[in-house]
C-alpha cells in the first residue's frame, strides 16, 4: 500500500519538471555571474543567443543534445537569451515552449554590454551566437565567438 | 646544451610569431592606420577611402539587410550621414555577409533595400570578406570611425552606434556621434574609443 503512493508522486514530479523546463527567468548580471562561477567540478556551457538570431536558433539543438545526453565530462548547459525583455512573453516564452527546450533558459536583462562584458567575457564583441565554456575551480575556459557546426560542440568539450 | 638553448630560443621565436599573426587576424585597433580598399557599390561603381578628397574622415558601417539589430539601427545610420556628411564625415556602409549563407544580403537585395530606404551613402559589397577581416568586424552593425591624417586614415572609434538598441531617444550614450563631434572639435583621440552592443555575427564563407 505504501509503495503505491509513488505512482502519484512520479507524475507530479514529471509535471513539475515540464513546468520548470518551460519557464524563463529574467536575470541581471550578478545572477548570471553566480550561475557561471559555481565552484564545483561541472563544466558550465553557457550559450548566448536570441530568438531573432538565425544561426543561434540553428545551433540550439546541439546544446539541447548536450544537456540531454551529457558528454565525456559533467556538463551544465545554460541558455542565456539576449532578447529584449519586452519580448519575454510574446516571443521568448512561446519559443522555448514550442521548441520544447529542456535546458535551463534565462533572459539576461542587461542590454548595455559595456557595463558587464569586460568582467565575464572581454573577448566578446557582442556578436551572437557566443558560447563560453567555463569551470573556474579547474581553471577551464573556452570562448567560442561564432556558431558551432554540427558535432563541433561535443568535440570541443572532449578536448578540454 | 647549446642545441637545447637554440631550440628553446627558436620555440620562443615561433611562439612570438604565432602570437603576432593572431593579433593581426583580430583586425584594426584604435589608432591603427587603415589600408585603403576598393569595393563595388550598389550602383556598380567602385568606392575607396581616397575617392572623396574633401572629407575629414568616414563613418564606416558594417551592416546588412537581414540582421534584426542592423534593421533597428538602419534609420540611425541614415541619420548619421544626414548629420555628418556635410561636416566632413560621410557614411560608407559595407555588407560583410557571405551571400550563400545569407541570400537576403545578395547584391540585388542590397540594391532594393537601399532604394526603398533611400540610402544617401554608398552601400558596398565585400564579396571576398577580406576588408571585413582586415577591419576585424565581427557583427552587424559594427561601426568604425576613421579620421584623415594627411593622406592616411586612422581608426578613432570601434563599436556600437549607441547604448540603446530598442529606443534611440532613450540612449544615454551616442558613441558614434560623440566620437565624431570630438574629432570635429579638433581632438585626435576620443573619450570613448570603443563600446560593445549585441549584434548578429557576420556570416562567413565556409573555410
Amino acid at each position: 500500500m505504501k509503495q503505491r503512493r509513488w505512482y502519484l508522486i512520479i507524475p507530479l514530479f514529471l509535471l513539475a519538471l515540464t513546468i520548470r523546463a518551460q519557464s524563463v527567468k529574467v536575470v541581471k548580471y550578478e545572477d548570471l555571474e553566480r550561475l557561471v562561477r559555481v565552484k564545483d567540478d561541472t563544466l558550465n556551457v553557457v550559450n548566448f543567443w536570441a530568438t531573432w538570431c538565425g544561426p543561434c536558433v540553428k545551433e540550439l539543438p546541439q546544446f539541447e543534445a548536450l544537456n540531454k545526453t551529457g558528454a565525456s565530462k559533467k556538463v551544465r548547459v545554460l541558455l542565456v537569451s539576449m532578447d529584449d525583455v519586452k519580448t519575454l512573453d510574446n516571443k521568448v516564452k512561446p519559443f522555448v515552449k514550442q521548441r520544447k527546450l529542456k535546458s535551463k533558459v534565462v533572459l539576461l536583462n542587461e542590454p548595455d554590454l559595456n557595463t558587464w562584458v569586460d568582467k565575464l567575457v572581454p573577448e566578446w564583441s557582442g556578436a551572437l551566437p557566443m558560447t563560453l565554456i567555463v569551470n573556474e575551480k579547474n581553471q577551464v575556459r573556452k570562448f567560442i565567438g561564432k556558431p558551432v557546426k554540427e558535432g563541433e560542440l561535443q568535440s570541443i568539450i572532449n578536448q578540454l | 646544451m647549446k642545441k637545447v638553448k637554440t631550440a628553446s630560443f627558436l620555440a620562443l621565436l615561433l611562439a612570438f610569431c604565432i602570437q603576432g599573426t593572431a593579433f593581426k587576424a583580430d583586425g584594426y585597433k584604435v589608432g591603427d592606420e587603415v589600408q585603403d580598399f576598393s569595393l563595388k557599390g550598389i550602383d556598380g561603381k567602385m568606392v575607396s577611402l581616397s575617392g572623396q578628397k574633401e572629407v575629414k574622415g568616414y563613418i564606416i558601417a558594417f551592416t546588412c539587410n537581414t540582421c534584426p539589430v542592423a534593421k533597428t539601427y538602419e534609420d540611425r545610420i541614415i541619420a548619421l550621414n544626414a548629420k555628418y556628411a556635410a561636416k566632413g564625415y560621410p557614411v560608407i556602409a559595407i555588407q560583410p555577409n557571405d551571400v550563400n549563407a545569407s541570400p537576403g544580403d545578395s547584391f540585388q537585395a542590397m540594391q532594393q533595400r537601399a532604394k526603398s530606404k533611400g540610402y544617401t551613402f554608398p552601400y558596398l559589397s565585400d564579396e571576398t570578406q577580406n576588408i571585413t577581416k582586415a577591419f576585424g568586424a565581427t557583427n552587424t552593425p559594427h561601426m568604425f570611425v576613421v579620421r584623415k591624417e594627411g593622406e592616411k586614415f586612422k581608426v578613432a572609434y570601434i563599436g556600437a552606434i549607441d547604448n540603446n538598441q530598442g529606443d534611440p531617444q532613450a540612449a544615454s550614450q551616442k558613441y558614434v556621434e560623440n566620437a565624431v563631434n570630438e574629432l570635429l572639435a579638433g581632438k585626435t583621440a576620443v573619450t570613448t574609443p570603443s563600446a560593445r552592443a549585441v549584434g548578429c555575427g557576420i556570416k562567413w564563407k565556409n573555410a
